[in-house]
């Protein structure tokens, strides 16, 4: 039987890098070695894709959703939760809180889903090559109004973002910058015939306009030339703040929780070292994100980074259903279950704005503790989902449990979970309240039911909302 | 407190939020300036199109529910806010609104100082309310509660599975697994302020669907059913002080028209039907309307939009409002503009002084970081 500490720094590394993971697959990772599982996450194409046909026998209509929910949601969470490329889809994730783009202006979640799609390729590949699929990205070019972006008439919108929010962070750039940037970019604009409504829609197409395009000469982070958009990206990659940027990002989104985005000028990381390490990675890697995230996941500041890290309401929502079992299935109900983040504060594929979503700390607030304790309690707390049976068969197999055993027993079968010692007693002396449990003699179904009972109390602790 | 009288004529704010950076020009238009039709040839306002306010501004039409309010005298237009140095950034931008801080990241929202001064024993877990789904930085300050509403009044609180015999029990378990414990660290605290004062404001605003009736019929969009929820909170007397909602975005860098319209009509739309609900049920007299947003934008359009910019409009409406310009449009000169923008002339933190100081009789300085002149908008 695996090591109790290889268990827990497995679930960690499959909590980050996926969506974590139920024990049997645990204990297959730990015998297979940590490395080798970071190895096999980092080549998605070793495991099979999602099924993309079920989802479409099933729910038709989310091939191509058109512009109202919950359709759009329906689609990307039936790969959250199918997916056996955790990482890929965990990347895909991360660009979304990167170049968050949403439906409250694009309208179209065709286009949204074919931009995660984008990230699901690409996420794990160069970021340079990234960042210019992204500007040619159609979605991104409606989100940011590049299409209104003329030689003779420069919209500063994509200029800003592209150094604000996905190369460089506030104060690393002049308005000068902001506004040659932006000249760079006139003429890079999608071919469209929008609105086809009622009819359907057509697909969006990037298209480059010469005669739309100001060749004229830029001078641009202290260089000068007659700058296209490829130019731009070009240099951008190369200024020391690109990297320091990115790194960040990944350290809030996999390792620990940092300020908010807008606050990085002001304060420095948590942990300088780290993000160093991180940054000579992606510098030597010539901006390839694959030794980056090698780098992390196999360093000892990620595995001593357990739960410092507030579940996301997207890592709340699809690591319970993964876990818990029986969501495989596009099922009528998925439209609700797809719109769970939603009421937690993440409205996938719709982020409030392009600075995408505030994280760690302000994940939680009254309404959203409320929805994130719900949600979870409902579902662990139904003995009929085949995870929820699995952890259930486990415990079983002990015939009786004492109080401090079900506890025991309990948080480390739905995590394993770390609780403070407040916590433990709170759960231990309900567990008292019940007495020894027992599957023997007519009791199991009340010993189910007490099992369900305790994760249930698990699932609303505050431990429970770090992952 | 609930259910007092007194709890009844306590001043009330309610904050709206224009997220996303609203077009003062294109708000409150200058009509007769002729550098506005020389900036705005794409997404001018018609003149055919224009409410007159007076001989030099007008609002779009459809805004025109705020007409009556002027009218009545009940409408406050600040003009020029900001504060000098305002960056582009939205985000940055909306964190120096919330905090008042305009050089260091803040910790503290102006707000949450509010709702520690009216309630710094933690008494009424509903002082501050707020409508959406996530908290804003102008609410949060440590260890003091607010209630986040993300859906419809009427499902707000925990575990609702669990019924019966049993739903107390769990209940209490849940309240002892939350109370604060030493040195679990900022975030844990946080975490059991918020699971307490949740789990004691849902019993307190479920009453409030409950007690509520109108003849007001309020438009189906996003911030109207916010503004409800605020009325229906408001209308049964629990002691709620400061309400928070938003609507966005009004980040029109392309497409201004008819986004703008569609932005306005929801919210003047919302915020008339919210104000006759109050009226109706006699609620009205100790309540004003704050509507900011972090910035205004360029002077010259951009072909079917406007970039970010800088000087800004903001109102505050209310029965006990002193309707009328307070201060002075930017000029709009090419030679007075910063970096195409208007320059800002009236800091935003002088909107709060005078709210803050004639309005909910605080003293302003600690809570909006300084001394700044009021502009005289209430009675």
């Amino acid at each position: 039987m695996a090591h109790q500490d290889d268990i827990a720094l497995m679930a960690h590394l499959m909590r980050r890098a996926g969506f974590g993971a139920g024990r049997d697959e645990l204990e297959e990772r730990v015998k297979k070695g940590y490395e080798a599982t970071v190895e096999e996450l980092l080549h998605p194409e070793t495991q099979p894709e999602v099924d993309a046909y079920t989802l479409l026998r099933y729910q038709p209509a989310s091939l191509l959703p058109g512009g109202q929910p919950p359709m759009g949601n329906v689609n990307w969470m039936y790969y959250l939760v199918n997916t056996q490329r955790p990482l890929e889809e965990k990347m895909a994730l991360f660009w979304h809180h990167v170049f968050a783009t949403g439906n409250s202006k694009v309208d179209n979640y065709d286009q949204l889903l074919e931009q995660i799609n984008l990230f699901r390729e690409k996420g794990m590949g160069n970021y340079r090559e990234l960042l210019l699929d992204v500007a040619k990205n159609p979605t991104m070019i409606f989100w940011l109004d590049n299409q209104q972006n003329h030689g003779t008439a420069v919209n500063e919108n994509w200029g800003r973002e592209l150094l604000e929010l996905f190369s460089l962070g506030a104060g690393n750039y002049t308005e000068k910058d902001v506004r040659e940037c932006s000249r760079a970019f006139t003429g890079w604009t999608f071919e469209t015939k929008i609105p086809r409504a009622p009819y359907g829609r057509f697909p969006w197409k990037f298209e480059y306009r010469p005669e739309d395009h100001d060749d004229g000469e830029k001078e641009f982070l202290g260089h000068k030339g007659r700058f296209n958009g490829e130019d731009i990206i070009d240099i951008v990659v190369q200024q020391p703040a690109c990297g320091k940027f990115i790194c960040r990002h990944l350290y809030n989104f996999f390792v620990a929780d940092e300020p908010q985005v807008p606050a990085w000028p002001i304060e420095p990381p948590q942990d300088q070292k780290a993000i160093d390490t991180l940054v000579g990675a992606f510098r030597d890697a010539k901006f390839d994100m694959k030794p980056v995230l090698r780098t992390l996941f196999n360093s000892d500041f990620f595995k001593n980074a357990r739960f410092k890290h507030m579940k996301s309401p997207a890592e709340v929502v699809v690591g319970t259903l993964r876990l818990v079992g029986g969501h495989e299935l596009p099922k009528p109900g998925i439209g609700e279950l797809s719109m769970q983040p939603t009421y937690m504060g993440q409205d996938l594929l719709n982020p409030p704005s392009v600075e995408g979503w505030h994280t760690g700390k302000e994940w939680i607030n009254s309404g959203s503790l409320m929805a994130r304790i719900n949600f979870v309690a409902e579902k662990v707390g139904d003995t009929s989902l085949p995870g929820v049976q699995a952890i259930i068969g486990r415990l079983k197999q002990r015939g009786s449990l004492s109080p401090e055993q079900l506890v025991d027993g309990c948080l480390d079968q739905i995590g394993p979970v770390e609780v403070g010692a407040d916590t433990k007693q709170e759960l231990t002396s309900q567990a008292k309240e019940w007495g020894q449990i027992s599957w023997d003699n007519g009791n199991a179904q009340i010993a189910d039911q007490r099992v369900a009972q305790m994760l249930q109390l698990i699932a609303a602790t505050r431990e429970y909302q770090f992952g | 407190m609930p259910e007092t009288q007194t709890a009844q004529k306590d001043p009330v704010i309610v904050v709206l939020q224009l997220t996303g950076g609203n077009d003062y020009l294109n708000t409150v238009i200058p009509y007769n300036n002729p550098l506005y039709r020389d900036n705005r040839k794409a997404v001018g306002i018609p003149d055919n199109q224009i409410m007159h306010l007076d001989k030099d501004y007008g609002i779009p039409h459809y805004m025109a529910p705020l007409k009556q309010f002027w009218d009545d005298n009940k409408l406050a237009i600040l003009h020029g806010v900001g504060w000098k140095e305002s960056p582009r950034s939205h985000f940055r931008a909306m964190d120096i609104w919330h905090t008042c801080e305009p050089i260091k990241v803040g910790t503290e929202g102006w707000l949450g100082r509010v709702a520690r001064e009216f309630d710094p024993k933690k008494e009424n877990v509903v002082t501050t309310v707020s409508f959406g789904p996530s908290l804003p930085r102008s609410l949060a300050v440590p260890g003091v509660p607010v209630a986040c509403v993300a859906g419809p009044l009427e499902k707000y609180g925990f575990l609702p599975t669990i019924q019966g015999e049993q739903r107390k029990q769990v209940l209490e378990r849940f309240a002892a697994m939350y109370k604060p414990a030493i040195g679990t660290g900022p975030v844990m605290d946080y975490m059991a302020d918020t699971g307490i004062d949740s789990l004691k404001g849902e019993d307190i605003l479920k009453v409030a669907p409950q007690k509520y009736s109108s003849t007001v019929q309020y438009p189906n969009t996003p911030i109207a059913r916010k503004l409800k929820g605020i009325a229906q909170t408001h209308l049964a007397d629990l002691g709620s002080r400061i309400f928070y909602c938003d609507h966005s975005t009004f980040d029109t860098h392309a497409g201004q028209n008819p986004g703008h319209q569609n932005l306005w009509t929801a919210v003047t739309e919302g915020v008339d039907a919210f104000m006759k609900d109050l009226r109706e049920h006699d609620h009205a007299d100790n309540v004003i309307l704050l509507m900011f947003s972090e910035f205004g934008r360029r002077v010259r359009d951009n072909g079917s939009g406007t970039d970010h910019g800088a000087g800004g409009v903001a109102f505050v409406l209310g029965e006990k409002v002193k309707g009328g310009h307070y201060g002075e449009m930017p000029s709009l000169k090419p030679e007075h503009l910063v970096q195409g923008d208007l320059n800002p002339n009236m800091d935003f933190r002088s909107v709060y002084s005078t709210i803050l100081d004639k309005w909910l009789k605080l003293n302003p300085a600690p809570i909006v970081n300084g001394t700044f002149e009021q502009p005289a908008f209430l009675h």
